[in-house]
């Protein structure tokens, strides 16, 4: 990747090189809590969920580190190992795949999640010594009504998020990192994702997801910082299970395929009134502009939000004010068997705590909100993202660390 | 089937002078070399302590002589400049124990570090390598394994070689006859041997696809003959609108097929190895069986395709095993690694077998698939670096 060295104007988390360009964003791989999650929305994603395949502690913390510092040297625009792609004998395959090579870090992030089956799998053995150490929280999600979900798309004991502004870069990263990985994991499935449907920043705009909608307004934002520590970091007496989590989040996935050729033959009236908003500003149906609030009363007995609008279902004001920071992708995989379009949202959200921060607002949804009758969720995830990383460290090494079982 | 550009073996065989005439007799025998050697560093290991006796080292292959002075079992590695990257390890050092770490450095900042007790965090200490430009000799001891896995392994092949034109002789006289169950029978049985050195018998490039070629890989107005044609004309259920062939095309196809696997073997038996191309030997095998056995795409009629990835991964394993004393001695983690990951993937196979074969594709579940597939990545990324390993 290019040359790196010459640092310019930083901006409130990510470094430019001097001769400015998108390319060259950078984020630090370490800091308090990991990169990729009030990081502003990057453009592109390539989501991957691992099977862990040894039954050995040590390689699975040898893999940590060797991710790790994989992670670290990509993050920053470099290869993945120092000989990489062209450094190492001429009769050894390159320890790097190079498709990244003159490319640069395009604020290339990369955040690591622990699934259910990290600590206990599927037949409840403790492979790893970590059963006593695993978050009551972090359980596999339950079935939601109209869930079709299928097993290959669907949990995952690691995972690693990759967003960037350039999906090569993306691509490269999660490439590199499943080739480390094998013997240890093995890929149980993958998403790449285009135009972030989210805004994590009150810097970025309001994108669209592909029902052409503006998605996420009332989406947490970095600048929060007050309601980040209130409803996306997990606080130091949270679980007493697991302090290794203090200052992580847990992230959920969700796979939603939209049938999209069925949506397309709503009226305009008719897709405003199933999401809440209007099509054009995204103001709320009760009135004013996009960042107006909502008001549920408006129109009093024919409300002008309908009582099975999928903003008012899924509204902090009837979750008790719950809120998760959004970081979903549109994506589209081609077309089906039957030539519709394989496309949806690839839900990506963070919370404190999924048993109130997103299993009664998903619960909610699937019962109550109009959306749904376009919407097939055929995956579904959740992991416990540990904190971030300081220089020396592997991610996630406080879980492993030594020490008083609780 | 072919799938490896035929100039791969045999350029090899060209440019790669035989090591056991190339080398001069001043080589240095660094395996027992003395303590004055730049790159040999003794390493006392204490249960708080972990001494090297150099901090720093030329480029090259490196020797670690590790001995455990305390009463906890001792680790001992050779890590990256971000204290993360282990670059090489050796584990279970016994109190009172020696252990040796071979490991080719490239120039670079690493630390050593030592685990008493194997938990907790490691005494470490700064370790330099610089640049050097220095080619390290072939010992004595390398020539001479050396020269055993070029000769094991060509016996292997020729040995194969003869067992699969014994084998088919009786497979094309059975089929001719008109014999179809003891044919059927038979013809996994004698692609094994086939299998078990695909990617010798894929160096020569006229016969492979006419021997090996499935109707996939046929261009329009290719003839298509061989081992698969008759595979078709065994199974054509699966085949639509298939019409059998007459006794006497199936004599034609036959005697063809037998005809070539007669050449093969007179041209098999003035082959020689180097010992990278052993090594590239195994890892083809395992390509072979990720891109078509392990998708059921090379025996789409007889569903035998298990029978096959078995024989791939016996001919992958004798030629690791010819070069495993070169290994062991140049990368030992390679060498476990290598021999673990092959007993897994073998443990997966043994579940998979029926009577004196196996299960075929179509019965295998999506989950099984996945578990194979899995086990020959895991198998065919160290894999890849043996030849690169192994080369003298």
């Amino acid at each position: 990747m290019a040359a790196l060295g010459v640092v310019g104007a930083a901006t409130a988390l990510g470094t430019h090189d001097a001769e400015d360009g998108v390319g060259s964003l950078r984020y630090p791989f370490q800091g308090a809590h990991q990169a990729g999650i009030v990081t502003p929305a990057q453009d592109r994603l390539h989501f991957v969920a691992f099977d862990v395949t040894t039954d050995s502690r040590d390689d699975l913390i040898a893999l940590l580190m060797r991710w790790t510092s994989a992670a670290a040297r990509m993050t920053q625009g470099k290869d993945a190992t120092p000989a990489g792609a062209l450094g190492g004998s001429p009769m050894l395959p390159p320890e790097d795949t190079g498709e990244a090579l003159e490319l640069e870090a395009s604020g290339l992030t990369i955040t690591f999640g622990f699934g259910p089956g990290l600590f206990r799998d599927a037949e409840g053995r403790d492979r790893f010594g970590l059963a006593d150490r695993q978050p009551a929280a972090l359980q596999p999600l339950p079935h939601f009504s109209g869930d079709m979900l299928k097993p290959e798309l669907t949990g995952g004991d690691l995972c690693i998020q990759a967003c960037a502004n350039d999906p090569q870069v993306a691509v490269h990263a999660i490439r590199n990192l499943v080739r480390i990985g094998m013997g240890t994991v093995a890929v149980r499935w993958s998403q790449l994702g285009f135009g972030r449907t989210s805004t994590t920043s009150t810097a970025q705009s309001t994108p669209r997801n592909l029902f052409g909608f503006k998605d996420g307004t009332a989406n947490l934002k970095a600048e929060e910082t007050a309601a980040a520590e209130q409803h996306l970091w997990v606080g130091t007496g949270d679980d007493p299970r697991a302090a290794w989590l203090a200052g992580g989040s847990y992230l959920v996935t969700r796979r939603m395929s939209m049938v999209i050729e069925t949506w397309d033959r709503q009226s305009l009236y008719d897709q405003e009134q199933i999401i809440g908003r209007a099509k054009g500003s995204g103001a709320p149906l009760s009135g004013g502009e996009e960042f107006t609030d909502l008001d549920f009363r408006a129109g009093g007995a024919t409300p002008a939000i309908p009582v099975d609008a999928h903003v008012r279902v899924v509204h902090p004001d009837f979750h008790d004010g719950a809120r998760m920071l959004r970081r979903g992708y549109n994506f589209v995989d081609g077309s089906t068997d039957l030539g519709h379009l394989n496309a949806g949202l690839f839900f990506i959200a963070y919370v404190r705590d999924p048993r109130t921060g997103f299993i009664p607002v998903q619960q909610a949804m699937s019962r109550n909100d109009a959306m749904m009758e376009y919407v097939k969720v055929n995956g579904s995830a959740l992991f416990a993202v540990p904190p971030g990383v300081a220089p020396g460290e592997y991610v996630g090494q406080p879980l492993f660390a030594p020490g008083d079982s609780p | 089937m072919k799938r490896i550009h035929p100039a791969g073996l045999l350029s090899l065989l060209a440019v790669v002078a035989l090591p056991l005439t190339a080398c001069g007799t001043e080589s240095t025998d660094v395996s027992s070399g003395s303590d004055g050697d730049a790159r040999i560093m003794s390493v006392t290991a204490g249960d708080d302590s972990c001494e090297v006796s150099k901090a720093e080292a030329p480029a090259g292959t490196l020797r670690f002589n590790v001995h455990n002075a305390g009463d906890k079992v001792n680790e001992f590695y050779l890590v990256g400049e971000d204290g993360l990257q282990i670059v090489a390890e050796v584990e279970n050092i016994g109190p009172g124990a020696n252990s040796q770490l071979v490991v080719n450095a490239p120039a670079g900042s690493y630390f050593t570090a030592c685990k008493p007790g194997m938990v907790g965090t490691s005494i470490r200490a700064d370790f330099e390598v610089t640049a050097s430009d220095e080619k390290v000799e072939i010992s004595a001891d390398e020539k001479e394994q050396i020269a055993l896995a070029q000769k094991n392994y060509a016996a292997y092949v020729q040995d194969q070689s003869a067992q699969l034109l014994e084998k088919t002789t009786e497979f094309v006289q059975l089929y001719k006859d008109g014999k179809d169950d003891e044919a059927r029978a038979l013809y996994p049985v004698a692609r094994t041997h086939w299998e078990r050195i695909e990617t010798v018998a894929e160096s020569f490039g006229t016969l492979d696809p006419k021997m090996d070629a499935r109707e996939a890989d046929l261009q329009p107005g290719e003839k298509w003959t061989g081992w698969h044609r008759i595979e078709k004309d065994l199974w054509p259920q699966k085949a639509e609108d298939y019409t059998a062939l007459t006794t006497a095309e199936r004599a034609t196809y036959a005697d063809d097929l037998l005809a070539n696997t007669t050449t093969l073997d007179g041209k098999i038996a003035a082959l020689s190895y180097p010992v990278d191309a052993i090594a590239r030997g195994s890892s083809g095998l395992l390509e072979e069986v990720a891109t078509g056995k392990v998708t059921g795409e090379e025996e789409i009629w007889s569903e035998t395709d298990l029978w096959d990835f078995q024989a791939n991964v016996d001919g992958a394993k004798v030629a690791f095993a010819g070069v495993k004393p070169l290994v062991e001695a140049k990368d030992p983690a390679l060498a476990s690694t290598l021999q673990q990951r092959f007993d897994a993937l073998q443990e997966l196979l043994d579940a998979q077998r029926d009577g004196e074969g196996f299960r075929k594709y179509g019965e295998l579940d999506k989950e099984t698939v996945k578990e194979l597939a899995d086990a020959v990545n895991a198998l065919s990324e160290p894999l890849s670096r043996l030849a690169g390993v192994v080369v003298p």
